[in-house]
């Protein structure tokens, strides 16, 4: 009876999984969609608690007081701009579960006898999964966190050694598939999968995180099912599923929105990494630096404008007071709104949150196909930290990196504001000569101090 | 919206019917299992595995572009069901070493429950309408 029980609420929480995920469709049932989530979860701690193996329940308690206390200090008080690390830690903590619990699993069965080849497959996916989800996602998290260098690390050969670390690893799982009993082989392989998870990860750039972090929110999944697998847990297999399927589905999207394959993402930066100083140097190009007032002045008459945020708005911390800017202008009188494309910032979605918490309602927030034809009629553009998305090069120029890339058409637009640093090339290394279009006016310095200014301007015409 | 539903539907029953089977027939069958699971429980396994993560997919394309970043955190909070697993590791006193390691496990898979489903919340909070702010 007690393990019809047990069924029944993995049953219920499955099915609350899944209709939670259904819930995200629209922001307005989305909380709803977490509160069915939670239940969900609940009803599976429950069914697991319930277990007639557990004779103690110490460990457990000891374990959720401390994961409370990691995880709701982290919950409430982390800034906003710091989600993508803290999304690539969690990654990192939901894999360790899986790992461990693969431990104690394989151990716990070898002392029941040998275990079968269909037991040590899905053990091996857990560990393996899980293994170089934990070293991956922290290598992201550091690479965000910036406590290790963003740019790609490459080194002579690199792809032959992951390649062959790949199959090594490989074979080692297939022979223990075979060879249940050899304990030293398994902790090998976990060994290697650590290893893998560092290597896979090295090489790859700050821009492409969108893709790597989606790819691991999927292997988090993947190791949760194969958990699932390994000790015959329907309710597991199901919830990880549906996140591998998610993290799937939006590395396909983000990669999609780089015009570039998951294997270029992965092995591209191998021998790629062109010197960015080469192509600035050779051609003297001059642009004119205007000054927040003039941006101002621009914008006074402006019926239509369209924003568009890209990282360095993050970094700049900037989202409050362009908000503020955009309200004003709302006020104003003039048609404003906000243009997404899918790989702004550092992962999927981030511009979107960073602008809901400056109070941006989501409505005005447009994505990039929704958009795009609107820019040809709009008076002003203004591009607050984002280069690569709107680098007119990617639609004809064939040797760029960048060439195929879906674009934001804010070359279209009757004027443009860009609000940047520098004329640095963005990530791909490529110069934008829409800085040098006689329709942009590039305004220099930090996105936070330029806005100010800006914002006290338009304040100003409109006390006068 | 039909197919979504249809899938939906599809994999439900095949998992109620799984389910069902399996808590029919498995406990009589407990004492003669040693270690292996029946051969049959890894294809139903399979099964569910597929089935769900096409349920996956046709969910998660419908999902607003604007809430992926909460998706992510999303399904973050839910692959901490990991939870699940690790309950019976810190619990079942197979020898010290396991219960510390499921000790470990519970505590990062409660991290993640935890704080997945707040900050999710969090996010979601700050997703307001137009007409919610005037001038």
């Amino acid at each position: 009876m007690a393990a019809q029980l047990i069924q029944a609420a993995y049953l219920i929480a499955a099915i609350l999984f899944i209709l939670s995920l259904k819930a995200l469709s629209s922001p307005a049932t989305a909380r709803r969609g977490m509160f069915m989530a939670e239940a969900g979860m609940l009803f599976a701690v429950i069914g697991a608690l319930l277990d007639h193996r557990i004779v103690e329940y110490q460990w457990i308690l000891a374990g959720f007081a401390l994961g409370t206390a990691i995880g709701a200090p982290m919950a409430i008080f982390m800034p906003m701009t710091a989600m993508p690390q803290r999304i690539a830690l969690s990654h990192a903590f939901g894999a360790l579960a899986a790992v461990l619990v693969g431990v104690v699993k394989y151990n716990h069965e070898l002392t029941l006898g040998t275990p079968s080849a269909g037991f040590m497959a899905a053990i091996g996916f857990e560990v393996l999964f899980g293994a170089l989800t934990v070293t991956g996602s922290l290598m992201a998290f550091g690479k965000l966190q910036e406590l290790i260098q963003g740019a790609p690390i490459t080194y002579k050969g690199q792809n032959f050694v992951n390649i062959g670390l790949f199959f090594g690893t490989l074979g080692l799982f297939g022979f223990l598939i075979f060879n249940p009993s050899l304990t030293n082989l398994f902790y090998a392989m976990i060994v290697l999968g650590l290893a893998i998870g560092v290597m896979i990860v090295m090489p790859i750039g700050g821009a492409d995180m969108p893709v790597v972090v989606s790819l691991l929110n999927s292997y988090a999944g993947l190791a949760a099912s194969a958990t699932g697998f390994a000790i015959d847990n329907k309710v597991l297999i199901i919830a990880g599923a549906l996140d591998g399927a998610s993290g799937f589905f939006l590395s396909i999207l983000m990669s999609r929105a780089m015009n570039r394959s998951f294997a270029n993402v992965l092995f591209g930066a191998v021998g790629a990494a062109p010197p960015p100083s080469a192509a600035g140097a050779t051609e003297e190009r001059t642009v004119v630096r205007y000054t927040p007032e003039d941006a101002t002045f621009l914008l006074e008459n402006a019926q239509s404008v369209i924003i568009v945020p890209g990282y360095g708005m993050a970094v700049a911390q900037a989202q409050h007071i362009l908000a503020e800017l955009g309200d004003l202008l709302t006020a104003a009188g003039s048609a404003v709104r906000y243009a997404i494309h899918p790989v702004a910032g550092r992962m999927p979605g981030h511009m979107n949150v960073l602008l809901a918490e400056a109070d941006v309602p989501y409505d005005v927030l447009l994505e990039m196909d929704h958009i795009n034809d609107d820019f040809a009629n709009t008076d002003v553009v203004i591009v607050v930290g984002a280069n690569d998305v709107v680098n007119p090069s990617a639609r004809y120029k064939k040797d760029s990196p960048l060439y195929g890339m879906p674009i934001l058409n804010a070359d279209k637009a009757r004027n443009i504001i860009i609000l940047k640093r520098s004329l640095k090339p963005g990530f791909a290394g490529e110069d934008n000569e829409l800085f040098y279009d006689p329709k942009t006016m590039m305004v220099f310095g930090d996105a936070k101090q330029t806005l100010t200014h800006m914002v006290q301007q338009v304040k100003k015409k409109v006390a006068a | 919206m039909r197919k979504l539903a249809m899938v939906i539907v599809v994999a439900l029953t095949a998992l109620m019917l799984v389910g069902f089977t399996q808590s029919v027939t498995a406990p009589p069958a407990a004492p003669q299992v040693e270690a292996a699971p029946p051969a049959t429980s890894l294809f139903d396994n399979l099964y569910i595995f597929i089935l769900a993560g096409f349920v996956g997919l046709e969910v998660i394309g419908r999902v607003s572009p604007t809430l992926h970043t909460p998706l992510m955190s999303a399904t973050n909070a839910i692959s901490g069901i990991s939870l699940v697993g690790s309950i019976v590791a810190a619990g079942a006193s197979y020898s010290l070493t396991s219960s510390i390691l499921g000790f470990i496990a519970v505590a990062a898979a409660t991290t993640n429950v935890v704080g997945g489903f707040m900050i999710t919340d969090r996010m979601l909070k700050m997703f307001k309408r137009k007409p919610a702010r005037g001038h």
